[in-house]
């Protein structure tokens, strides 16, 4: 992962919702949109956009990949940064785009230059955005925090989400045992090999269950999905909120 | 020695065997103790993390540099061996180097081998080969030895028997050696093993090793170890025998320098083993010990196909610290023999593929979540995630397809039935209309969402798509595009 | 050869062409903050120490007095020399019940009795590594490789003005690679294993006790 330098807060950002989201949990991407529009930013969300493409990238069809990828690559017309709700898929936008098409004279230039515009949620909050947060709900609160592997590896995210948790007033992270493991998701991994991914998700729960906290914030639904469907399946007490919705939750009731 | 045979697990299955050591909970125990001890040992030894991230980016130039010009490094290194007295056997497949080994052993009237610890040797399955033919191998590496008392194979590639806890050791031994009351002291267990050892260093007419690093320079082996079997095994026997994996050869002395650092505090979390034991030639006139002959064997074995590619040579920057196999989700709940290969763990993913062909490996590069956690500790910056997306890539091609660089095995895990599903998902979503279509359906019709859903509801409630899309709600809303 | 042919064809035809640049390790070593002698002789002996083995630091004229004092202590009956002066003085110096030989013959000659009868095995380190407690043998004609090995306590003299700082400074500074002996080994303690559920043992094949005299350097105060 390298450093990155930030641009200077912009007037217009486009989101990238992700398939998740939009599907499962559109709450999150709302709740993505309010926090950029606190901050005087006019948020773009095209339509057209569906999916990175990750899916087939990490199953080895990388050309069931591409032609998802490339669907996306014409939407962000603008030169204004690309927001990512989730880590997972910002990092497949800005690492692996490049590396799917490499070589290719026409999308191989456009991946590189979108990679270096696609920031992941917390990351843009916290380094472009610089909210203020010192008027929001300050009743204390205790949460764990579960950064996904690819956005902690590539995208530096769990840096990020504990600068914007650290933000907001009250809120306390606790950290658990063994925090960095993976959660056993993995994309098509959790199906071609439930017995495993359900061992370490199982894992994971416990771990969280372990902090004593009810709830974990995580910036990326896939991890998400994972660990409280897992956490419900076991009747274990334990539930995601998106890092998007439990900033507006902490928010809710500020002085506008 | 052991009377078990060898178990010579093929690495189809690995599902099964991976549900069945899932289930086994002294062994999932005993592999979660001893990752979070190695893990905590290795974050010890580099907290200095700029100094690591440098040493690893030398470490990485290093390997790099010895790949690139690795024919003439081994020529190099051959022509220098000679020049010391060393004798250079290349051995393209496992059968060769067996057979070359065996030859040595028969020219020398031997029967005996006493072994310091090789995973070169077990790649070849040496033992087994040796034994068919009535030679008598003894492993002298103590968790090599536990392993082969128990008639199994190294579930890591540093700590062989890593799967077994004390009062399985305290049996097997009780059991296997004669007068050995049954305890669970390690101290005790330790010098039981040594004297039994002892005599077989003495008896063996031949010694085995592997080696670490081999600098083409000098005409050096470079052999790391903790316990001073490896010496023994290359001092004490008139004859000693080298097998490596032809990709492990440097360039300089002083290229080991960084390595070995690297090696010992990414392994086991030490910053130097007990004994660098740095073999240039066989006893020269007027010393009075080491062998008489040595030997190195020069191992490609399917090596050369990883090397043809430029982007899985990187496989071949290994240094085999088991790192990645420490820090690995997949690795922790499963263990070593589930991957039923020589290298298990993420290492095990990419190498393996080139050793025994996709059709028979095919299964292990799928058996990743990708977390990265593999190449975050690689001390050589291999990118494990990347390759082992490009092996499933090579897995999934058809086999007929014709590529550069084609794969042993290629298309084994090819699926037209898989293939139609990424069509239709790649169809669905690279077009708008088609995206929309799904949705509007996953959300309207939710309420028939199936409960069962493939391996996920297995361990998990089934997910439910939400009433309304962010499609749909930011269209509501109004949202500029 | 068919083998070598074909394994060299093979690497030849998919090796990349272009030179690459050889990665200078010098420059990487090169500007560390250079330790003064007494930092290293601390620093040898807090590693070597750490690392279970036991340390003493012993004046020029009077090591062997209390060398053969440790061999007392620990009752060593029958202990094997290195040839040289040092073995020589050792010699004279030796308690009543100790024994010494010169380790002058074959080992097949008398293998079962070195791994059998002999207690002790008394070496002079070439060099020694600070940063990691490491005592450095050249083998050949008067250094035996199995004399630092076999027996189950090793005596090892090394002579404070000869401690590098690290590996690297003793590679460089004694130019290993224009006189690399039959066998360089390198010590670190005594022989070890965690291999049995990462508890650690030692005396696993070599010797179990690591007794390390460094002679204090000249004009250094006592």
């Amino acid at each position: 992962m390298q450093t990155r330098t930030y641009p200077p807060k912009p007037s217009n950002v486009y989101l990238f919702g992700t398939c998740l989201i939009d599907l499962f949990v559109p709450q999150a991407g709302m709740d993505a949109v309010r926090l950029m529009e606190r901050e005087g930013v006019s948020v773009h969300f095209p339509q057209d956009q569906s999916c990175c493409g990750q899916p087939a990238y990490t199953s080895g069809d990388a050309e069931a990949a591409r032609k998802v990828a490339r669907a996306q690559m014409d939407l962000f017309k603008q030169d204004w940064p690309i927001v990512v709700p989730s880590g997972s898929c910002g990092g497949m936008m800005h690492e692996h785009w490049p590396k799917l098409f490499a070589g290719d004279p026409v999308y191989g230039p456009k991946a590189v230059a979108l990679a270096v515009r696609v920031f992941e949620l917390a990351e843009f909050i916290v380094n472009v955005l610089r909210p203020d947060y010192s008027r929001a709900r300050a009743e204390p609160c205790k949460v764990a925090l579960h950064t996904s592997c690819s956005a902690r590896r590539e995208m530096g995210t769990r840096g990020h989400g504990l600068s914007l948790l650290a933000s907001l007033p009250g809120v306390e992270v606790v950290e658990h045992v063994r925090e960095s493991e993976c959660c056993g998701f993995g994309g098509t991994f959790s199906l071609r090999h439930p017995d495993i991914s359900g061992a370490i998700v199982r894992d994971k729960v416990d771990s969280i269950a372990g902090t004593g906290c009810q709830r974990f914030i995580t910036a990326d639904c896939g991890c998400m999905l994972n660990i409280s469907t897992a956490a419900q399946h076991r009747g274990v007490g334990v539930a995601g909120t998106h890092m998007a919705s439990f900033v507006c939750e902490r928010l809710a009731g500020e002085s506008a | 020695m052991s009377k078990h045979p060898m178990q010579f697990v093929p690495s189809a299955d690995f599902k099964e065997r991976a549900r069945g050591a899932l289930d086994d909970d002294k062994l999932r125990k005993s592999f979660r103790g001893a990752m979070d001890f190695l893990q905590a040992k290795r974050r010890n030894q580099f907290s200095d993390e700029e100094e690591r991230e440098s040493l690893r980016d030398l470490g990485s130039a290093i390997r790099k540099y010895a790949l690139a010009n690795l024919p003439d490094l081994l020529e190099q290194l051959e022509r220098k061996l000679t020049a010391n007295g060393i004798q250079v056997h290349w051995a393209e497949t496992a059968a060769e180097a067996n057979a070359i080994v065996l030859d040595i052993m028969q020219r020398n009237a031997a029967r005996r081998m006493i072994k310091g610890k090789s995973m070169a040797s077990e790649e070849i399955e040496l033992n087994h080969y040796l034994g068919e033919h009535g030679m008598e191998c003894v492993e002298s590496d103590m968790g090599e030895y536990i392993v082969q008392l128990a008639g199994e194979k190294p579930s890591h590639i540093v700590m062989p028997a890593i799967h077994k806890n004390k009062a399985d050791v305290a049996k097997l031994f009780e059991e296997h050696i004669p007068d050995t009351p049954y305890t669970e002291d390690v101290d005790e267990l330790i010098q039981t093993g040594r004297r039994a050892l002892r005599q077989r260093f003495m008896e063996a007419d031949v010694g085995l090793s592997g080696v670490n690093f081999a600098v083409a320079e000098t005409g050096t082996l470079w052999l790391i170890e903790n316990e001073g079997n490896g010496r023994l095994s290359t001092t004490v026997p008139p004859v000693h025998v080298a097998i490596m994996g032809m990709e492990k050869v440097v360039a300089k002395l002083d290229h080991v320098v960084p390595l070995v650092s690297l090696l010992t505090r990414s392994a086991t979390g030490q910053a130097v083993t007990t004994y660098f034991n740095l073999i240039s030639s066989p006893r020269r006139p007027g010393e009075l010990d080491g062998p008489r002959e040595v030997h190195l064997v020069l191992l490609d074995n399917g090596r050369s196909q990883a090397y043809a590619d430029e982007q899985l040579r990187s496989t071949l920057q290994c240094i085999r610290c088991g790192a990645c196999m420490n820090h690995c989700p997949v690795y922790g709940r499963i263990g070593g023999h589930a991957y039923g290969t020589t290298y298990p763990g993420p290492i095990g993913k990419i190498l393996s593929p080139h050793l025994l062909g996709l059709d028979e490996a095919g299964d292990l590069p799928f058996a990743s979540t990708l977390c990265g956690a593999c190449s975050e500790v690689c001390p050589v910056r291999i990118p494990i995630p990347d390759l082992l997306i490009r092996l499933r890539n090579e897995a999934k091609r058809n086999p007929n397809e014709t590529v550069a660089t084609p794969l042993r095995g290629q298309g084994a895990k090819h699926s037209a039935a898989e293939r139609v599903v990424w069509q239709f998902w790649s169809g669905a979503f690279k077009s708008p209309k088609a995206w929309a279509a799904l949705r509007w359906g996953a959300t309207r019709l939710r309420a028939f969402t199936p409960g069962a859903q493939a391996g996920w509801t297995q361990h998990r409630t089934p997910l439910k798509p939400a009433p309304r899309s962010l499609h749909d709600l930011l269209k509501d809303k109004g949202q500029p595009e | 050869m068919n083998a070598r042919t074909n394994m060299l064809n093979k690497l030849r035809a998919a090796a990349p062409r272009g030179a690459s640049t050889m990665p200078d390790v010098a420059a990487y070593y090169a500007g560390r903050p250079a330790a003064t002698l007494a930092e290293r002789t601390e620093r040898l002996a807090a590693e070597l120490t750490a690392s279970h083995a036991d340390v003493r630091v012993v004046s020029r004229a009077g090591w062997a007095v209390d060398v053969a004092r440790a061999l007392e202590e620990k009752g060593v009956r029958r202990l094997l020399l290195q040839s040289g002066a040092e073995g020589q003085l050792l010699a004279g110096a030796l308690p009543a019940g100790t024994q010494a030989a010169e380790f002058s013959r074959p080992l097949e000659d008398w293998k079962a009795e070195l791994f059998e009868d002999v207690d002790a095995g008394f070496t002079v380190a070439d060099c020694a590594i600070a940063a990691t407690g490491t005592l450095v043998h050249l083998c050949g004609p008067h250094m035996p490789r199995t004399l630092s090995l076999v027996p189950p306590l090793h005596l090892v003299l090394v002579d404070a003005a000869r401690i590098y700082a690290t590996l690297f400074d003793a590679a460089a500074g004694e130019n290993w690679p224009a006189r690399m002996p039959s066998n360089l080994v390198m010590i670190s303690g005594p022989s070890k294993t965690a291999d049995i559920q990462q508890t650690l043992a030692y005396g696993a094949h070599g010797p179990a006790r690591l007794m390390v005299f460094i002679l204090r350097a000249e004009g250094e105060a006592a």
